[in-house]
């Protein structure tokens, strides 16, 4: 909300620069994001900062309020005139200008009463009117078709006010300004942009932040006057109001004003209706607008001749009630809205008139030929509004208002004061009296507070008188008994509690935020500590990542949605359809699902980074969200992918780096290295069913009999499906909890050896169908326990090696700690697993 | 003989004076010293010589012999001495040339900074506790005192599931009752968790705003647990996490579920307070919300709010990422774009 500083100085001294107000306003809960000058210089206060501003400054010995005394015409242009203009020295100053608001006075001799502008003298800075942009010039001296001139009367563009340039600022004479005075006194002006959280529905007016200022400040609040000069004949028979539902319209107040007169309301209310964004219309409607903006209770105005024509000449009646179903209503925005049956309606006998505390409908509005004015202020409930603005997406200033919360009591002082303010700006008379009818009045907030309860709370001893007065300054009234507060909450806010417990707390908060969070000390927790335990879920999961990350592979965070057409292209020709936790909103419709697996992450972010990466090794750990029959909340699985893509070595300068790209074995090599990192022992390997992998190049991995995951190539149709041909791209997806679960924490370390050991290699040929796994199991099964190490080396195809088979080169560690071993001793072993592997697989020595 | 042995030696003199390389030490050793080398040999063949001539000739073969070997071990160590000075000098790299590209892993940024944070509230006696993405409208909104069209529902969006009145939590707060319900017994225990999480909101995606964010969020109950504990102690998390002389601020605000409800801001650590782009030229830079625990949500936690009281503080880790960074687009958080994620 926009805060004109001179609009809220009518309600509060304030006797501090602006700069500072605007912190302690923020340190107060009312944050100030933005500081707007119009003309004054930016304060600088001491431990404060503020973005610098660059707006125009008005000099206050350059830029004054002139008087135009006489527009002559110009010799030798139609379209010129000079202003001969007072600015308070001891002659006229001649001006020239083309501003057309200037033609109508030409050569209309000397004007009383003169005309009012901001007049720049030589030297002044002001904006270059002329410039599309923005652009500082200075006046210099500079004849305009020959006749002299130096100075200048100003648009409002001139003076940074708006972008208006069509013809100059004239200004309504206030006998408070003479010719001469700075125009910093006459229209200079700070403007505050105050955040409003919701809890502050109170402080959604200039008055109402006003409040907050004097109690910061210790001030006293001025009020405005509520009271209406009311000669008119009575209100009362004029109209009648019939409330359905007293929950959601509690209170509606209504003042008439007869013979009024619509025409642009004055100087001063514009340009405050400028200030808080307001676009001015007129009198009546403008009134309105300013109430709202000024105490916070929105108006209604209503063309009281078009109510009692639809009444049929009679006394209208209004009602407040729910819409029917199909009911419809023509809203001032122009909009025709088939009304939901939550929306609360004002309404006459003949029909809906307008959505209460929102907007108001188009046939009963104030037209130019408007002379008798019906003016509603009303009372709604909050939630119900927001409702009704959301499922109608109608958002005004009246309904933001009634949404967070106005109270009750605000409804006959907006009501009068609006109705005095369109006598004064309209003409006309005020009927006597006021309807108010009031079903459900709101309860009085009373609430006790013992002062031992702010120092539980806050962890500071404040004294209860001190309590009383800081609550006092926000308009609490408060009587102090001993130690305890019985404080009754001001008419005005709706945000303190009459549950004992809550209203306590909400006391304590006004308390501390006005005797300052800064106040309050930092203190060490004086209680015991609750008992600590290991998170061995959390430092597992660690664990994973930091041997990932050894292994070269970097951490991937993605999104979790996802789209179930995306997934499908996971599985070759789409595969069986399956549950998803689906968006209701999403915000677009690839992103309308939660994944059910990581896979659509990674190759996603593959594809993004394969625009400039021909090698990826890449993982995610997260959650995947699986919904169950039966079950309200999904299940949440946790889920570990990898993704490798792209040549083995990094390429570099140096040569000698192969370009081959990573397979199967690849892949393999990292699982193995993250079940070695986590100590996962006595993994197996089989052939993988993984739809999305390759069948014949991928393995599911288990351990302690569980399956753990599975990994590989991913399946041709896949890859082509998102486009990934080219390098094979190798997958995995893994439980992580299964995973963890197999974690061995406090594995066994083994003794270093202290005899030598012999090392022999054996080379064997096999058939190709033969598994090396099943190689490896019969050589260690011969070996017995002198064989200590089987690592293959080399897997070998072609000559001389017959079609259809494979040479297996494995070396062979043997060692025994009892001894070292002899050369018969190792031979004789050697031999064993020889004839084991001829008898058991036809395996034949490779010669 | 003997002459043959006195030629052999000026020969085997010679030649070692031009030896200039290892190699050639080594052919010149194994020539006239080695096993079978001509010096040796002729020492050998001492036995051959009339009895009379054998003393003398041995005495001279094995001088000549000890003067070869002399006169190895210098020419050996000059040779050495010039072929290190060759190598000095000759064998410099090009020490800008880059290295060989190594193959290298990484964490994502926001693991890094939760690793941090764990770490700080770790040490501050935090337990972590983590809860589910998808929520019940309940746990995240009504139980945290934020009814059903309640003008607070308005500070963030959700995103709704096909199934009614299931969410994906707009913030980690649902772990406070969870947590509460889980660690408090009843509200008989004391607890202090932290709550790290994704929350997912249902916001226009630009630099500045996310659908999907992490929070980490700490909870605190006790019997005596005070609003200056909460200052005390988010001034300690902010000493650990930005330097010993982290000066702070706090500013009252409103969150549903705390009263009082406060912004915790640091003074700006990239421009010492002075005012720059990161900070908005304020000179400070938000970093958490917090307050004491609300009593309506102490109560669906399961304490009588009237004996327990409590805090809460909440953060973000890509916020405390970016500034730390200077990230001038969270966008990159989530696009795993290699190029962003090597720079951590």
């Amino acid at each position: 909300m926009e805060v004109p500083v001179s609009w809220l100085k009518e309600f509060v001294e304030i006797d501090i620069p602006v700069e500072l107000l605007a912190e302690r306003l923020t340190l107060a809960g009312l944050e100030v994001g933005a500081i707007t000058y119009l003309g004054v210089p930016q304060g600088q206060v001491e431990g404060i900062r503020w973005p610098k501003s660059d707006h125009l400054v008005w000099d206050r010995e350059k830029l004054v309020l002139g008087a135009i005394r006489e527009v002559k015409a110009h010799p030798n242009a139609d379209r010129l005139v000079i202003a001969m203009v007072d600015y308070g020295g001891t002659e006229l100053e001649q001006t020239v200008t083309g501003a057309p608001n200037l033609i109508p006075y030409k050569e209309q001799g000397p004007l009383d009463p003169p005309l009012w502008s901001p007049f720049a003298k030589e030297g002044a800075e002001v904006w270059d009117g002329h410039s599309e942009e923005r652009k500082r010039m200075i006046l210099k001296e500079k004849p305009l078709r020959g006749i002299p001139n130096r100075c200048m009367v100003c648009s409002e563009k001139e003076l940074g006010l708006s972008d208006e340039h069509e013809g100059i600022l004239l200004l309504e004479h206030d006998p408070k300004y003479v010719p001469g005075t700075p125009l910093q006194d006459v229209l200079g002006d700070i403007v505050l942009t105050v955040e409003l959280t919701p809890n502050l529905a109170r402080c959604f007016s200039i008055l109402g932040v006003a409040r907050e200022v004097a109690a910061l400040l210790d001030k006293p609040l001025r009020l405005p006057s509520y009271e209406a000069v009311m000669e008119g004949a009575g209100i009362e028979g004029e109209v009648s109001i019939e409330i359905q539902n007293p929950e959601l319209n509690p209170r509606f107040t209504l003042t008439l004003l007869r013979g009024t007169t619509i025409k642009p309301s004055p100087q001063w209310m514009q340009r405050r209706l400028k200030l808080v964004g307001q676009r001015p219309i007129n009198n009546i409607v403008d009134v309105t607008n300013y109430i709202t903006f000024e105490i916070g209770q929105p108006l209604h105005a209503f063309d009281f001749d078009k109510l009692k024509e639809r009444a049929g000449g009679k006394a209208p009646t209004i009602i407040t009630r729910l819409a029917t179903p199909g009911e419809t209503l023509a809203t001032l925005d122009e909009v025709t809205r088939t009304l939901d049956p939550h929306n609360i309606l004002v309404c006459d006998t003949e029909g809906v008139l307008g959505m209460g505390g929102i907007i108001g409908g188009a046939e009963t509005e104030i037209s130019d030929s408007t002379r008798n004015v019906l003016l509603e202020a009303a009372n709604w409930n909050f939630i119900n509004i927001r409702r009704s603005m959301q499922s109608q997406k109608v958002f005004t200033d009246a309904g933001t208002r009634f949404s967070r919360g106005v109270h009750p009591s605000q409804a006959p002082l907006g009501v009068k004061r609006g109705i005095e303010l369109m006598r004064q700006t309209g003409g006309g008379q005020v009927a006597q009296g006021m309807i108010d009818v009031y079903p459900k009045p709101a309860p009085v907030v009373v609430v006790d507070l013992h002062a031992s309860e702010v120092k539980r709370l806050l962890g500071i001893a404040i004294p209860a008188a001190e309590c009383a007065s800081l609550l006092k300054r926000q308009g609490f009234e408060v009587t102090v008994n001993g130690d305890t507060l019985h404080v009754v909450a001001p008419d005005n806010r709706m945000d303190i509690s009459s549950d004992p417990v809550t209203g306590q707390a909400d006391l304590v908060e006004e308390i501390a935020r006005i005797y300052g969070y800064d106040r309050i000390p930092d203190t060490i927790i004086e209680d015991q500590m609750p008992p600590q335990w290991a998170n061995t879920a959390l430092e597992r999961e660690e664990r994973a990542r930091d041997v990932l990350v050894a292994l070269g592979l970097r951490e991937n965070i993605s999104y979790r949605f996802t789209s179930a057409a995306d997934e499908a292209k996971l599985v070759p020709g789409g595969g069986a359809e399956a549950a998803y936790v689906t968006l209701a909103n999403p915000m677009d419709a690839e992103k309308n699902v939660l994944r059910r697996t990581l896979l659509i992450n990674l190759l996603g972010n593959a594809i993004n980074n394969a625009r400039y990466t021909n090698r990826q090794l890449i993982y995610e750990i997260g959650n995947v969200y699986l919904p169950r029959a039966g079950e309200t909340l999904p299940d949440e699985p946790r889920r570990l992918g990898l993704l490798l893509t792209g040549p083995r070595r990094v390429q570099g300068w140096a040569g000698g780096e192969s370009g081959e790209a990573m397979d199967f074995y690849d892949l393999k090599g990292v699982v193995e290295g993250l079940l070695n990192g986590l100590h996962v022992s006595g993994a197996t390997y089989a052939r993988s069913t993984h739809a999305s992998l390759h069948p014949g190049r991928s393995a599911q991995v288990s351990a302690k009999g569980k399956a753990l995951g599975d990994f590989g190539e991913l399946h041709p149709l896949v890859a082509r499906s998102f486009g990934l041909e080219g390098a094979p791209v190798l997958v995995g997806e893994f439980d992580l909890d299964a995973l963890l679960e197999v974690v061995q924490p406090n594995n066994d370390v083994k003794p270093l050896p202290t005899t030598p050991p012999v090392l022999q290699d054996i080379a064997l040929v096999v058939n190709e169908t033969t598994p090396a796994a099943a190689v490896e199991a019969v050589i260690v099964q011969a070996g017995g326990k002198l064989l200590k190490g089987v690592t293959l080396f080399d897997v070998y195809r072609g000559d001389p090696i017959p079609d259809g088979h494979k040479s297996l080169a494995y070396s062979l560690v043997y060692q025994t700690d009892e001894k070292t071993l002899k050369d018969e001793e190792v031979a004789s072993v050697h031999k064993r697993i020889v004839k084991a592997v001829e008898r058991e697989l036809g395996a034949k020595l490779r010669a | 003989m003997l002459e043959q042995l006195e030629a052999l030696y000026k020969e085997a003199l010679a030649e070692i004076e031009n030896v200039q390389n290892t190699e050639a030490l080594h052919e010149w050793e194994i020539k006239y010293l080695g096993k079978k080398g001509s010096v040796t040999l002729m020492l050998r063949s001492t036995g051959q010589l009339p009895k009379e001539e054998r003393a003398a000739f041995g005495q001279r073969a094995n001088t000549i012999k000890e003067a070869l070997t002399e006169a190895f071990a210098a020419r050996e160590k000059a040779v050495q001495d010039a072929e290190l000075a060759q190598d000095l000098e000759a064998g410099e790299v090009d020490v800008t040339l880059p290295g060989r590209p190594q193959p290298t892993g990484g964490l994502h940024p926001s693991t890094q900074t939760f690793r941090e944070l764990y770490r700080i509230w770790g040490d501050m006696g935090f337990l972590v506790y983590r809860s589910r993405d998808v929520e019940t409208d309940e746990m995240n909104f009504s139980l945290l005192n934020i009814p059903e069209h309640h003008p607070a529902r308005d500070m963030q969006d959700t995103f709704y599931t096909t199934e009614p009145g299931v969410i994906l939590r707009t913030h980690t707060s649902p772990g406070q009752i969870r947590s509460m319900r889980e660690l408090g017994q009843n509200g008989t225990q004391p607890i202090r968790v932290i709550l790290p999480g994704m929350c997912y909101r249902n916001e226009q995606v630009t630099s500045r705003s996310e659908m999907q964010f992490h929070q980490l969020e700490g909870v605190v109950v006790g019997k005596n647990i005070r609003m200056s504990d909460l200052k005390g102690t988010v001034t300690e998390f902010a000493r650990r996490m930005f330097g010993k002389n982290a000066r702070m601020r706090f500013r009252a605000s409103y969150f549903p579920f705390t009263e009082p409800s406060m912004e915790v801001d640091v003074e700006c650590f990239l421009c010492g307070g002075d005012g720059c782009k990161m900070c908005k030229y304020s000179g400070w830079l938000e970093i958490a919300g917090s307050g004491m625990m609300h009593p309506v949500v102490l109560r669906n936690g399961g304490y009588d709010p009237t004996v327990w009281s409590g805090f809460a503080f909440g953060m973000g880790p890509e916020r405390m990422t970016i500034l730390k960074h200077g990230i001038n687009d969270i966008r990159l958080f989530w696009s795993n774009d290699l190029r962003f994620l090597e720079q951590f």
